[in-house]
């Protein structure tokens, strides 16, 4: 199309060196980004107004375990709203340094998808105001979304936490031990 | 105000309210700063429901992933069947019958319309409001009937094949959702009566919960959280998919950005949905609910026990899955609560290499402190009613 071809040239003069790839392909417009200064790139793409890449619909990563090097790419799907435009980025990470820049500068709404991919593939993303596990629990141990993560893997239970400062009801701690005396339960 | 009132020590009570609260329709846990009842912060931890969808899709093959999608938001399986299939279709490159694809039309308008359903009921039941959930349930209900009479199951339905539908409408069919939508539309108006002007339930509902466009487009809302807010984006609309663009209906927006509005929201939905189900099966063309393309599609029962030919094409695509070409894709739907993008990276072969879901209800709960900050503990209760979480979409 020349109307994207036109877009894609902007792009490349906008982004110059960052912009590793651009290219139209299945039906989707697909450009790839170094991740060097990664939150500049979409605050061009976000604000420029030929582009106006104003929502950010998704954030995902794909592993190319013994695919691809480098293994890892982030993965955002932006799109315009006037234009009816959708964009995919994706940006190459690799293995030894599995981090990007975070977007919730950007979009808040980030900060929910970027602790997911922490979650499941362990990318970190730098200055993302609180990277936690979001899906699974604190003492998981890996990322399971990783290709060399087995499916059927078993991770050991976790003891139950112990939660500092919280109200315990001594009447009801006395009735258990009561009824676990009387079922002659010994702790 | 007398000097010892001033003051009286206030310490700020940490509560945490679930996983399994009775008012929550969903396990779900908010960790809440609160004083008083005020509610300062709020931390949303999800994930009780994770079940590895992505990492169970990758070692499935592509048509084995279809049950997987209906328990994504089984409110609206259908419009997740429909989703997937149509990002592997367009991963395939192929375009279904007009017929199959006005087929989908009208499914994916009767789940939204189930989605809807389920969700004012609920959060008006939750207010108190028994006999207008009721209602709504009963609508739901009739609604489930077509979808139990056209698929064999009422939830989990996995009507949708890549390539087409598993078998064609009932003979039946528009005569009962005619007659079903008659009803339902009845059963509408008496909620709308018995709700929209209610006292107590505007006065629980309006002004709470408010979250402005800004902060809404800033948190990637979408869907009836985003429209509310008076944006219309309706992926319907704005990249419109199947024959979208061929019926004549409206997006209904807000002001306000409150629940109040997200219910009206919904509630005018519903009606547009009724509409296209209306127009839909008007114009539905006949032919064939298949791709004429034996790569996708398996073959006729009386050839895979008459012919060896046929038995060892229903095998290949039975044991080795269709074969979808290398690439990546990603298309989105309009779901019940927003827009339900499925992204798919295929390295070639039977097998799906990443399969991944845009969550509707995950990108709300990240938006969800946003909209109870500084309202009263009880205000979560409807607000997070008119979210809709499904744990089954938002935690995967």
């Amino acid at each position: 199309m020349p109307e994207s071809s036109a877009q894609f040239s902007f792009i490349q003069d906008k982004l110059g060196a960052k912009v590793v790839d651009i290219r139209s392909a299945q039906g989707d417009d697909v450009l790839i980004l170094n991740r060097a200064g990664l939150r500049d790139s979409f605050l061009v793409l976000k604000q420029e107004a030929q582009l106006d890449f104003d929502f950010l619909s998704d954030i995902t990563a794909v592993d190319y375990w013994q695919k691809k090097e480098p293994r890892f790419e982030v993965v955002y799907q932006i799109l315009s709203r006037k234009k009816r435009q959708r964009l995919r980025v994706r940006v190459p990470v690799p293995e030894n340094d599995p981090a990007v820049e975070s977007l919730t500068p950007l979009w808040r709404g980030a900060n929910f998808l970027e602790r997911e991919v922490w979650d499941l593939y362990g990318i970190r993303f730098t200055d993302h105001p609180d990277l936690r596990r979001i899906l699974l629990y604190d003492e998981f141990q890996g990322f399971p979304l990783r290709k060399d993560y087995p499916v059927n893997l078993c991770q050991p239970r976790v003891p139950e936490r112990k939660i500092e400062g919280t109200f315990v009801d001594e009447r009801s701690a006395n009735k258990l031990l009561r009824l676990k005396k009387t079922l002659g339960i010994k702790n | 105000m007398r000097a010892e009132d001033q003051d009286l020590p206030v310490d700020i009570m940490e509560l945490q309210m679930g996983p399994s609260h009775p008012a929550t329709h969903g396990t779900i846990k908010f960790n809440l700063q609160l004083e008083g009842e005020k509610i300062l912060d709020c931390d949303v931890e999800v994930g009780f429901l994770h079940r590895g969808f992505d990492k169970s899709c990758e070692q499935a093959t592509w048509t084995q992933v279809i049950p997987y999608t209906d328990r994504l938001n089984y409110a609206s399986s259908l419009i997740n069947n429909v989703g997937y299939a149509l990002a592997v279709e367009k991963l395939i490159g192929a375009e279904t019958p007009p017929r199959c694809q006005y087929i989908r039309v009208i499914i994916s308008e009767l789940a939204r319309i189930f989605d809807h359903l389920t969700c004012c009921g609920m959060a008006a039941s939750e207010l108190g409001a028994i006999t207008a959930g009721f209602y709504m349930i009963e609508a739901r209900e009739l609604i489930t009937r077509i979808i139990e009479n056209l698929t064999g199951a009422r939830l989990t339905v996995t009507y949708v094949r890549i390539g087409g539908v598993k078998h064609d409408l009932p003979p039946d069919f528009a005569e009962c959702v005619a007659q079903t939508l008659k009803t339902v539309r009845r059963l509408l108006d008496d909620c709308d009566r018995l709700l929209s002007r209610n006292r107590i339930f505007l006065d629980r509902m309006s002004n709470v919960g408010v979250i402005s466009q800004e902060k809404a487009l800033s948190y990637c809302l979408s869907g009836p959280l985003l429209r509310a807010t008076g944006v219309e984006y309706d992926v319907r609309k704005t990249f419109p998919y199947l024959v979208y663009d061929q019926f004549d209906f409206e997006v209904p927006v807000g002001s306000r950005g409150d629940n109040y509005d997200r219910f009206l929201c919904r509630l005018r939905e519903i009606e547009q949905s009724m509409k296209i189900v209306e127009q839909a099966l008007a114009k539905l063309p006949v032919g064939p609910v298949w791709i004429d393309d034996p790569r996708f599609v398996l073959p006729e029962k009386e050839k895979v026990y008459g012919s060896i030919e046929g038995l060892m094409h229903h095998f290949k695509i039975i044991m080795e899955g269709i074969q979808v070409p290398a690439g990546e894709t990603y298309f989105a739907v309009e779901g019940g609560n927003g827009e339900l993008g499925f992204y798919i990276v295929s390295e070639g072969g039977g097998r799906p290499y990443r399969m991944r879901v845009r969550p509707p209800c995950f990108i709300a709960m990240g938006a969800f402190h946003e909209m109870v900050k500084g309202y009263m503990i009880a205000d979560i209760i409807p607000t997070f009613g008119m979210v809709n979480m499904i744990g089954g979409e938002c935690d995967r």
